[in-house]
């Protein structure tokens, strides 16, 4: 393989490379620094006079006097069974200290984009044993549902909390994880190694980690690896795969540095005009494939910059996947541990995967009229601020309890207590019988006289006394 | 401009001189703007999209990874065109035309590049009809015959850039579309299938006014906000507003005969859900399968920018094939925001100038064509068709201050504003009442005044004030909360309580009220109505409003909604409520 010498210019994570044969847009490269070490980079623009070049490593060490290596092909990520287990770095090496990862086949890491017409719609429930997601936003198998948070928010503990529980009801197997993390620290890193290892899930994972101190620029790679590496588990080898992405912020930040190197004219804050386009090509890697026996579920991790969702991070990629699960700091702040704020959450599949044959048949009524009386509850208590509770009608005050309610018994659980779809709609029926009856307008009376308490304990009580 | 025959331009070789992502240059290529043309090795498809000295500039539509410096580019000489003719229904493209089944046998689950596939199958044998016999004249656009396109007439036409002449022969029977079936006497031949290049709009003899509804059975589009036959639309709203769940609406229930569905830039999994569903959905009027009627374009985020940049032309000019047939045709573009971001990335690729937020100064130009190629007109060959243009907008943190969705409103004559303040409370559709606008109110009603009730548009106005006085309202009851107002108000709040609880939310996966029809509408509307006018009365009498507004009759009401044959259960809940009040009034004297 030919050697050049030709860098002329370095800027930021980017070289221009002079005077070469035709180089291949999207190429591998690799830049041999004058001690032998080697580092990786990949053409961002190539043509008879110059071609750029980006790095994913930091750019220390790189001169004039470097050698730039052109492989001939695009980024390839080595890919097995094998993987299981095992811990990466964000570019991929294993750091776990285990041998080098023998390949069952090397992969183009930008993926190619899975044909809609193949597509098989994701219907199967998840239970992930969280009240606020499994009854509310409900997750389906093949779903991307990313956790919307905030700096210091539990994010992580939900994210795993989901990682432990998550069971598609009847099927044997557990989900394997592939878990990419980008710019977290080594002690958000640790949290997550020392769960995995608790609960035996490493066996069944696969961890990549670029941290806070590991060079930016990897962090366009890691995703991509992480989903090569899950869609091999998933559609070759048939696993069903989740991958939690964390922190989508960083490498968002990433992206935008790459962009202001490249004096690309940006777009919304700074951020390239291209990242809705660049977002889409890591979420539209979920899915489910007709006649294939895997799937892919994602779980992206972000932090709102300011708490701000219409920062364009969080509005991009709510715009990409398919709802949002909102952590709030106000229901943080009152102790309330899972923070879940539905308001603004959604599972947009939700409706796919609820119901008879999924669920249970008053899945989505009582979802419904849970969301409504806590959305009233919610709007009055900006009432109550100003007039004080004393103003308030009849109906008012029991909607203003309900919201109470909901966030103390529906919202709060705890970090272990696994809650199975029964127990979770069985709580919303019981909240709900503290308002009126004719209040639940959103259920009909069919539904009411099966499951509502008031109805349900009136033959229990007669079969018990039959019994006597 | 004229279509030019499929022919390679001899000479019109070159080679790669740069390669930039989607956008490469080419040097020592004969070459004219829009030219469609081979680049590299793989002959990835590619249209010129700027000249600028020796080099030619292009989009290509397919991933560009590998190519180097040095491949060759050859030019085809035509432009990026659409193949029209029986096969489009039913059908799922990409961007550019490439049927997603075709390539899904081609290359298996995942889309590689470098594979061609023409729009419409060569191999099915279509019963064509003739409706013209030799020896009779005809012209552009001039109707041929027919051929039964599952549930539709397929009319095949002369194509509008050919002069016409007389028949000299016309052959019936089953053919493929590139058989001959006709020939003119100036030696011209004829198959089924005719070309178009997508960037130019299909002509006609004259544009009319748009004085008929597009019925889409969505209370709140057709009773407040209606749009024309051949009328444009915008729905802006952040994620997960409603957006894509209301454009799926319109393509199930509007009325109209033919649907192009346009998922420009768009999630995968939402073209599968059209994909799986529609299939097993009805027409409520003719009682056909949806998806006979129906062709999708799909051309997903993750998939090649060029291509989605490309894709709403694709669909626009498919759905003026069919307007020519003398069809009513609705056209969803979800969402236009994504196609002028495929604008914006092209355009800074190629180092142009920006204008407002990155995007091209050109932005508004190509918005207000494309939906110029709306409207309602009188077909070179006589007949009346129609597109509708219904687009998405997605404005970047819900802010409609954006250059899309403003440029966008500048053109389109209906407004639905999604907010996610009702979304997130579950008020769907989310379309906010007080923002949104139609304009075509006064020039529908007359229809509605005809076809529905003499009592409609009176009723609608009114409806339209009580929302209003509400929003008013609201603002006195944050301050004071609602038992402060006076009696008559708080009526009034009622009132306009059920116009949103009842009317204007549906519910899009009630397998009743996901559709409702224009007897219905008026039904539900004057129901409440009715309720409000006693309520009134009763005030007026002395009844304590939270007497009247809990009457059971008045709480049942919204049942009505989820009951297909409603109107005994109505009819009965109107008597009761006139029992319920007048007992109340009994109770007083
Ligand atoms: N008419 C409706 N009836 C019931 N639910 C609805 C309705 N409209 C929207 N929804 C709910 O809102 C969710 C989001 O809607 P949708 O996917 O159409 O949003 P969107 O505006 O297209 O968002 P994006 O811009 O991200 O694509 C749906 O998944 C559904 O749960
Ligand atoms: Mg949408």
């Amino acid at each position: 393989m030919k050697e050049y010498r030709t860098i002329t210019q370095i800027a930021g994570p980017l070289l221009f490379v002079e005077k070469t044969e035709p180089v291949g847009y999207g190429e591998l490269v690799n830049i041999v620094l004058f001690d032998g070490s080697i580092k990786r980079g990949q053409v961002l623009d190539t043509s008879d006079e110059i071609v750029v070049v980006q790095v994913f490593e930091t750019t220390a060490g790189i001169g004039r006097d470097s050698g730039v290596r052109f492989t001939g092909e695009t980024i390839k990520m080595p890919v097995g069974k094998e993987m299981l287990g095992r811990i990466l770095s964000g570019g991929g090496k294993p750091i776990d200290g285990g041998p080098e990862i023998v390949p069952e086949k090397r992969l183009d890491i930008t993926g190619a984009a899975i044909n809609p017409f193949a597509r098989q719609s994701p219907e199967e429930f998840i239970q992930t044993g969280i009240s606020t997601i499994d009854g509310m936003n409900t997750l389906v198998r093949g779903q991307k549902l990313p956790i919307f948070s905030g700096a210091g928010l539990p994010h992580n503990d939900i994210a795993l909390q989901i990682a432990r529980q998550a069971r598609v009801l009847g099927a044997k197997e557990s989900f394997a994880v592939v878990f990419a993390a980008m710019g977290i620290t080594k002690e958000e890193a640790n949290h997550f190694m020392a769960d995995f290892e608790r609960t035996g899930a490493l066996e069944r994972a696969v961890v990549f980690l670029n941290l806070a101190d590991d060079p930016a620029v990897e962090r366009i790679i890691t995703p991509r690896l992480a989903l090569t590496t899950a869609e091999y588990l998933a559609f070759t080898l048939g696993m069903h795969v989740l991958v939690i992405l964390t922190d989508m912020t960083n490498y968002c930040e990433a992206l935008r540095q790459i962009g202001a190197a490249r004096e690309e004219v940006p777009g919304r804050r700074g951020y390239p005009g291209y990242m809705y386009t660049d977002l889409a090509s890591i979420y539209e890697r979920a899915g489910v494939i007709h006649g294939v026996k895997g799937s892919i579920t994602q779980f992206p991790i972000l932090t709102m910059p300011g708490d701000d969702i219409t920062h364009p991070i969080p509005d991009l990629t709510g715009y990409i996947t398919e709802g949002q699960i909102v952590v709030s700091r106000e229901l943080h702040r009152k102790g309330i541990y899972p923070p879940i704020n539905v308001l603004p959450s959604l599972s947009r599949l939700m409706n796919l995967g609820i119901g008879v044959g999924h669920t249970r048949e008053d899945h989505k009524k009582v979802s419904d009229q849970q969301y409504a009386a806590y959305a009233e509850g919610n709007d009055l208590r900006g009432l109550v601020a100003i007039v004080g509770k004393d103003a308030l009608s009849e109906r008012d005050r029991m909607f203003l309890e309900f919201a109470d309610l909901f966030e103390d018994r529906f919202v709060r659980q705890g970090r272990d207590e696994n809650r199975s779809i029964e127990q979770t709609l069985d709580l919303g029926w019981e909240l709900l019988s503290t308002l009126p009856v004719e209040q639940l307008v959103r259920i009909d009376r069919g539904l009411i006289e099966k499951y509502h308490p008031k109805f349900r304990k009136a033959p229990q009580a007669a079969a018990q006394a039959a019994q006597r | 401009m004229e279509v030019k025959e499929e022919k390679t331009i001899r000479g019109a070789s070159g080679v790669l001189r740069r390669i930039s992502g989607p956008v490469v240059t080419a040097v020592r290529l004969e070459a004219h703007m829009y030219d469609l043309v081979k680049v590299g090795r793989e002959e990835l498809m590619g249209e010129v999209i700027k000249i600028s000295g020796n080099d030619i500039i292009i989009q290509v539509y397919e991933d560009t990874s590998g190519i180097k410096p040095g491949e060759p580019v050859v030019n085809t000489g035509l432009p990026l065109s659409v193949e029209l003719g029986p096969g489009l229904l039913k059908s799922i493209y990409d961007g550019i035309q490439r049927p997603l089944s075709v390539l899904a046998d081609k290359m298996g689950n995942f889309i590689e590049r470098g594979v061609s596939a023409p729009g419409l199958d060569r191999s099915i044998k279509w019963d064509f009809k003739p409706t013209v016999k030799p020896g009779d004249k005809v012209g552009p656009g001039s109707i041929l015959g027919e051929v039964q396109e599952m549930n539709i007439i397929h009319r095949i036409m002369v194509p509008p850039t050919v002069k016409g002449g007389i028949v000299t022969f016309i052959k019936a029977g089953k053919h493929t579309i590139d058989e001959v079936i006709c020939e003119l006497d100036d030696g011209v031949k004829l198959t089924m299938m005719q070309k178009w290049p997508v960037r130019l709009s299909r002509p006609v003899v004259e544009k009319l006014n748009p004085d008929i509804p597009l019925l889409t059975g969505q209370r709140i589009i057709d009773g407040l906000f209606p749009i024309a036959k051949g009328g444009t639309a915008a729905i802006p709203g952040p994620f997960g507003s409603g957006k894509t769940v209301m454009q799926q609406q319109l393509a199930k229930w509007s009325d109209a005969e033919i649907v192009v569905y346009i998922g420009c830039g768009e999630r995968g999994n939402e073209m599968t859900e059209v994909l799986t569903e529609f299939p097993h959905l009805t027409d409520p009027k003719t009682g056909k399968p949806l998806m006979e009627r129906t062709t999708l374009i799909a051309n997903t985020s993750n998939m090649p920018v060029a291509a989605r940049e490309a894709s709403v032309y694709t669909g626009i000019t498919i759905a003026e094939y069919f307007r020519d047939m003398g069809y009513d045709v609705s056209l969803m573009a979800d969402s236009t925001s994504r196609w002028a971001e495929a604008m914006r990335e092209i355009s800074s690729r190629l180092e142009e100038m920006p204008g407002e937020e990155g995007y091209p100064a050109y932005l508004a130009a190509r918005l207000s064509e494309f939906y110029e190629r709306a409207g309602r007109v009188k077909t070179l060959n006589g007949k009346f068709g129609s597109v509708s243009v219904i687009g998405a907008v997605s404005p970047p943190g819900g802010d409609f201050s954006e250059p899309v969705t403003q440029n966008t409103l500048r053109i389109v004559k209906v407004f639905w504003a999604l907010d996610a303040k009702l979304s997130q409370r579950r008020h769907f559709p989310a379309i906010n009442w007080l923002n949104s606008y139609s304009l075509y109110l006064d020039i529908l009603h007359d229809w509605y005044a005809e076809h529905v009730s003499h009592e409609w548009n009176d009723m609608r106005a009114w409806a339209m004030e009580v929302l209003q006085k509400e929003a008013e309202l609201q603002e006195i009851v944050q301050l004071v909360g609602s038992d402060a107002l006076p009696e008559e108000q708080q009526i009034t709040i009622e009132v306009a309580r059920m116009i949103r609880e009842v009317f204007l939310q549906q519910n899009a996966y009630d397998a009743v009220d996901t559709y409702c029809d224009m007897t219905k509408q008026f039904d539900m509307m004057k129901a409440i109505r009715k309720f409000s006018d006693l309520a009134y009365a009763a005030q007026a009498a002395g009844i304590l409003p939270q007497q009247v507004m809990s009457v059971k009759s008045k709480n049942d009401l919204p049942q009505i909604k989820f009951i297909k044959e409603y109107k005994p259960v109505l009819s009965q809940l109107l008597e009761q409520m006139d029992k319920e009040i007048n007992a109340l009034r009994g109770g007083i004297q």
